[in-house]
């Protein structure tokens, strides 16, 4: 299938990207390749057939609700390219 | 013969013998990262100072009583997806350039505590996207047989070590062939282990349904000896399975007399190279000489096999690449005027062209309006790729296949056409759909000197046959045992 640049526009917001003019050409044509490709799925009859998201018959494991071990405030923080008391810290979202 | 040349198996019987300690084996593999990883480049991080402190204490440990494990003392490396506490893990990412865990991955944590020496964190491509290593945000790895070509992907850098005496074993993660294609290119031993075998706490994410660490080594049974250390149940993974692990060494025998071999006529199409398949086919005569029977078998939505996955994998991979903000860790990107601008810069500049391009497809795929024909579509056909599969297992024990249509390519050659890399991953990229066992060993050389992989493929859950025939195999043959000249 063909995307416009008009799609491609409206996917990378969705998916928090931003692209220069020149390559959004390039990845709509590279889009609609890949895209073409993958509709070779539809020449095949899947009425009926239940899908697969997961390989093994497993669902719903649970444990005990008993506490952990888990990380310290300091060692989830310590990654963190800014943050402030005890938080990570974000440009102002509220004026 | 040089340290750094020998399997795990040989050099923990010199150990128990305590002809040989942990430091000289870790100095003899860091003096070759020395001499020869700025031709391969293999590594993103070599952890020279922490593997001699861990050789230095596995001998201490070893001074009574010898080796406790297999692995105590041996020099590993660690694909560059999984988390070491307090060793850089970039996943090939500059999003992750600064990237520092604070925990290990349990498969780290697993090798850790059987006292495994980790040298460094290899080379991949980008999260693991990709089939050469030339999508790593740092640099591409070389081939080790010939450096003008790739070492495969995404598992590059720990194939190439592997090949190149940069290490003992190596782990990977296997997607859509990450650990087997690799091995195949480098004429090593790859196994990727059923989906749900080895815990995956601790590997970056990729494509949660299809991700699965396993052994990259020098032979068989190092495979099987690493396998035995990482398999198992894990309460931090909850599609890690709980089933009974078995010693997979006791696997290894010389003979696969009985053994029902199937061999699927979609696995060898035009335009695969007849060098692979000349030697794939002499491999299956070798191997019904050992005493198994062959049989053609049909795995009819082969066909549908990438498509599908590329719609499945991205899927996936936007969703867990989402997390990657610039505000929980990673790099930030500077100069943005508010929080939106904040992620849309630091994901923009931090992910590679490749990772973007998968990030946008499988958003697309999930997208209100497109959902049911693509994302919906792809999980369907998976049900039949892998009803293929149970379907051909009914009559045989194994199947095998060639693990790539070709040796290793020209470095660029496939660079510019993402569809063309994607097909390189044709006969791996099924048995992840599936989620079975399958190794590529090597089994054979191009008229060019480059490793040629057999792949063997198995029923859920059954490495111990595919580890079986493996072995078999590579005992009948000397492949494994020749050595790239670098």
């Amino acid at each position: 299938m063909k995307i416009t640049k008009q799609e491609v526009e409206h996917v990378a917001r969705l998916a928090r990207l931003e692209f220069p003019e020149q390559e959004q050409e390039r990845l709509t044509d590279q889009l609609s390749k890949i895209l073409t490709f993958m509709e070779t799925l539809n020449g095949l009859d899947t009425t009926g057939v239940a899908p697969t998201s997961h390989v093994l018959d497993i669902r719903n494991v649970m444990r005990d609700d008993e506490p952990v071990a888990c990380l310290t405030q300091e060692a989830a923080l310590a990654n963190a390219p800014d943050k402030a008391a005890g938080h990570y810290r974000v440009p102002k979202i509220i004026e | 013969m040089e340290f750094f040349d020998q399997t795990l198996h040989e050099l923990h019987e010199k150990l128990k013998k305590k002809e040989i300690t942990s430091r000289s084996i870790t100095e003899s593999v860091l003096g070759r990262i020395r001499s020869v990883d700025g031709k391969i480049k293999a590594y993103i991080t070599v952890a020279d100072q922490e593997a001699l402190g861990s050789a230095e204490a596995a001998d201490k440990a070893m001074a009574q009583q010898g080796p406790r494990t297999p692995l105590q003392g041996i020099p590993v490396a660690l694909k560059d997806n999984l988390c070491t506490t307090g060793v850089l893990t970039t996943c090939a990412s500059k999003i992750l350039g600064n990237f520092v865990p604070p925990y290990d991955a349990t498969v780290v944590a697993k090798l850790r505590a059987e006292g495994a020496v980790f040298c460094g964190k290899a080379n991949m491509d980008e999260f693991a996207m990709g089939s050469s290593t030339e999508n790593s945000g740092y640099f591409t790895t070389r081939n080790p047989w010939d450096l003008d070509r790739i070492p495969g992907g995404s598992s590059g850098g720990s194939a190439a070590a592997v090949a190149a005496g940069e290490c003992i074993a190596a782990l990977g993660s296997d997607t859509g062939g990450s650990i087997r294609q690799p091995a195949a290119c480098c004429g090593v031993v790859g196994l990727k282990p059923t989906y749900g075998r080895v815990s995956r706490y601790g590997l970056v994410a990729f494509a949660s349904s299809l991700d699965q660490i396993g052994p990259i080594t020098k032979d068989v049974r190092d495979a099987a000896i690493v396998l035995n250390a990482i398999a198992g149940r894990d309460g931090r993974d909850s599609t890690s399975a709980d089933i009974p692990v078995p010693d997979f060494t006791k696997a290894l025998q010389r003979d696969v007399k009985g053994l029902k071999i199937g061999i699927p006529k979609e696995y060898f199409i035009e335009g695969m190279d007849p060098e692979v398949e000349r030697s794939v086919r002499e491999a299956v005569k070798t191997l019904e000489r050992l005493g198994a029977t062959t049989v053609e078998v049909s795995l009819p939505h082969t066909g549908y096999a990438v498509a599908t996955y590329y719609i499945l994998a991205t899927s996936e991979a936007s969703s867990n690449l989402a997390r990657y903000d610039g505000v929980k860790y990673g790099v930030r990107a500077d100069g943005a005027k508010d929080l939106l601008d904040l992620y849309l810069k630091s994901r923009s500049r931090g992910f590679g062209a490749e990772v973007q391009r998968r990030i946008m497809l499988g958003t697309y795929a999930l997208s209100a309006g497109y959902y049911d024909a693509y994302y919906k579509k792809g999980q369907q056909v998976r049900t039949l790729i892998k009803r293929d599969f149970d379907e051909a297992f009914k009559t045989v024990d194994i199947i095998a296949t060639p693990t790539a249509p070709t040796a290793a390519f020209k470095i660029g050659e496939k660079s510019a056409d993402p569809l063309q890399m994607y097909l390189s991953d044709i006969f791996t990229i099924s048995v992840n759909l599936a989620g079975i066992p399958g190794i590529s060993i090597p089994c054979g050389f191009t008229k060019g000197g480059l490793p040629i992989g057999l792949q063997i493929l198995g029923r859920h859950f059954d490495e111990e046959t595919v580890l079986r025939a493996a072995f078999a195999y590579e005992q009948a043959t000397e492949w494994h045992k020749m050595r790239p000249k670098i």
